[in-house]
C-alpha cells in the first residue's frame, strides 16, 4: 500500500526511489544499472558529472534531484561557487532557449504583418 | 537504524585487535584553532595538555612497545612546550613518526628551531587541508586558515616536505565542511594534486580523505542544524564490511593527555577506554594483545562508510 498523498513533494520519498522496481523491476534494473554506469568516471570525472546532473536538475526543476545532486556535489569536493556557476549555466539555457523562440516569433508575425 | 555491533553480526564479523604496530599520542585539546567538525572540541581555551611526566611515560612505552609508528596529534600538538623531548625520544624508539598539523603554527614565528629537529628527525606531516574552497576551509576551521594554511605549505615544500628524493613525507588530510561524506580518496589526490601545483605551486605526497565523526563539537553542530539523524544513517548506510579488516583500531592504540589508553582517538573523544576500564600507559607492559575485543559504539559507522579510514 502505498502512502496517502495530501501534498506532492516530500523529501522522505527521495530514498524511496528505489521503490519504483515493484511493479516493472527488469526495467528499473536497466535504468538503475545505466545511470550507474552514466555516472561513473569516464571522459567526464564523477565530479564534473555531477555538476551537470544539478544543473539538469534545476534546468527539470526536481526537488529530488536537486536535493540528492546538491549532496553529490559536496561529496565530490565541489563548492558552493562551482555549483552555483553551474546552476546559472543551466539558467542561462532554460532563458536563452526562451529567448531564442522570439525568432520564431518574429519571423511568424513578419510572415503575418503587411 | 541498527546498532554498529548489529551491523558487525549480522554480517558475522567480529572486531578485535590484530597486530598494534601504531602508538598514536594526543598531547592535549589546546588548539590555536576551534574547528566545527572537531570531534574533541579543542581549542584555545582547553587546559588538557599532557605534562612532561606523563610524556616521559608515554616515550617509555614507546620502546617498551616497540610500535613501528608513532601518531602525535592534539589539539595542535606545536602548542605543547614539551614536543620536542617527545620528537627526540619517539625517532629514538620507532621507524616512522609523524606530526599532525593544521600548519598555521608549525610555520608561523618562533618555530624555526622545533622545524629544524622535525626536518633532522625526517618526521613525517599530515597536515589538515580540508578543501580548494577557501570558503569551505574557513567555514570549517576559521577566518584567515586557507591562507595561513597555504603560507605553511609553501614553507614546508621550500624547506623540503613533499619534494621528491627529499625524504621529508608531506602529507594532507581532506574532511568534508559539513553533514556530508568525503570525495573518494584517490579522484581527490588526483585533483588537489592538479590544482595545488597548478594555482600554488604546492606538492604533497599523499592525501587521505576522511570523514567526520559525530562527536564533540561536531556531534553538538549535527544536532543544532537538525542534520543528525541524517548524518547518521548515511554513515549507516554506507557501511562496508570490507572494510573492518582495514580499520585503524585494529592496529592502532591512542593515549590520551593524561595518559590512559583508548582503541583510537574517536574513542578517546567518546570517553570509551580500551578494554572497557581505564588504564594509565605506565601498567601496559607492551601493546593490546592481538585478539583483545575493541570497543564500538555508533560512531564506528564513520570509519566504515564507503572504503573506510585511514
Amino acid at each position: 500500500m502505498e502512502t496517502p498523498v495530501d501534498h506532492y513533494y516530500d523529501a522522505k520519498d527521495l530514498p524511496r526511489f528505489p521503490e519504483i522496481a515493484k511493479e516493472a523491476p527488469e526495467l528499473a534494473k536497466k535504468f538503475f544499472d545505466w545511470a550507474e554506469a552514466v555516472m561513473a568516471d569516464g571522459a567526464l570525472s564523477r565530479r564534473e558529472k555531477c555538476l551537470i546532473a544539478l544543473a539538469a536538475a534545476h534546468a527539470v526543476q526536481c526537488p529530488y534531484c536537486i536535493d540528492a545532486y546538491t549532496q553529490a556535489c559536496l561529496e565530490q569536493g565541489s563548492d558552493l561557487a562551482e555549483m552555483t556557476e553551474a546552476v546559472h549555466v543551466a539558467s542561462y539555457i532554460r532563458g536563452g532557449a526562451t529567448l531564442v523562440h522570439g525568432i520564431q516569433m518574429r519571423n511568424q508575425a513578419g510572415k503575418l504583418s503587411l | 537504524m541498527v546498532s554498529f555491533a548489529q551491523a558487525l553480526s549480522q554480517n558475522q564479523l567480529d572486531l578485535r585487535r590484530g597486530r598494534t604496530e601504531t602508538l598514536q599520542v594526543n598531547l592535549g585539546l589546546l588548539c590555536n584553532q576551534v574547528c566545527k567538525h572537531c570531534h574533541l572540541g579543542a581549542g584555545p581555551h582547553r587546559r588538557e595538555v599532557m605534562d612532561l611526566d606523563t610524556m616521559r611515560q608515554v616515550a617509555d612505552y614507546a620502546v617498551r612497545g616497540g610500535f613501528s609508528v608513532v601518531d602525535i596529534t592534539g589539539g595542535a600538538p606545536e602548542m605543547n612546550p614539551h614536543l620536542p623531548e617527545l620528537i627526540r625520544r619517539c625517532t629514538e624508539a620507532a621507524p616512522r613518526v609523524m606530526l599532525r598539523s593544521n600548519l598555521t603554527l608549525l610555520t608561523g614565528g618562533g618555530r624555526g628551531h622545533l622545524l629544524e629537529l622535525l626536518r633532522e628527525r625526517r618526521v613525517a606531516i599530515v597536515a589538515s587541508f580540508p578543501s580548494l574552497s577557501p570558503s569551505q576551509v574557513e567555514a570549517q576551521r576559521g577566518a584567515g586558515v586557507f591562507e595561513g594554511s597555504l603560507r605553511g605549505l609553501r614553507l614546508l615544500n621550500q624547506i623540503g616536505w613533499g619534494r621528491p628524493g627529499s625524504g621529508l613525507e608531506l602529507d594532507l588530510v581532506v574532511n568534508p565542511a559539513g553533514a556530508f561524506l568525503p570525495p573518494q580518496q584517490e579522484a581527490a589526490q588526483r585533483r588537489f594534486r592538479g590544482e595545488l601545483r597548478r594555482r600554488w605551486g604546492v606538492t604533497f605526497d599523499h592525501l587521505f580523505t576522511l570523514a567526520n565523526a559525530p562527536l564533540g563539537r561536531f556531534r553538538d553542530w549535527l544536532l543544532s542544524s537538525g542534520n543528525y539523524d541524517g548524518y547518521l544513517d548515511k554513515l549507516a548506510h554506507g557501511f562496508n564490511p570490507c572494510a573492518v579488516q582495514g580499520l585503524m583500531c585494529r592496529s592502532l592504540v591512542s593515549v590520551a593527555w593524561d595518559g590512559c589508553l583508548y582503541d583510537c582517538d574517536f574513542n578517546l573523544a567518546a570517553g570509551i577506554p580500551l578494554g572497557g576500564q581505564r588504564v594509565h600507559v605506565s601498567q601496559m607492559p607492551g601493546p593490546p594483545p592481538e585478539g583483545a575485543a575493541i570497543a564500538v559504539s555508533e560512531h564506528c559507522y564513520t570509519c566504515t562508510a564507503g572504503s573506510g579510514f585511514t
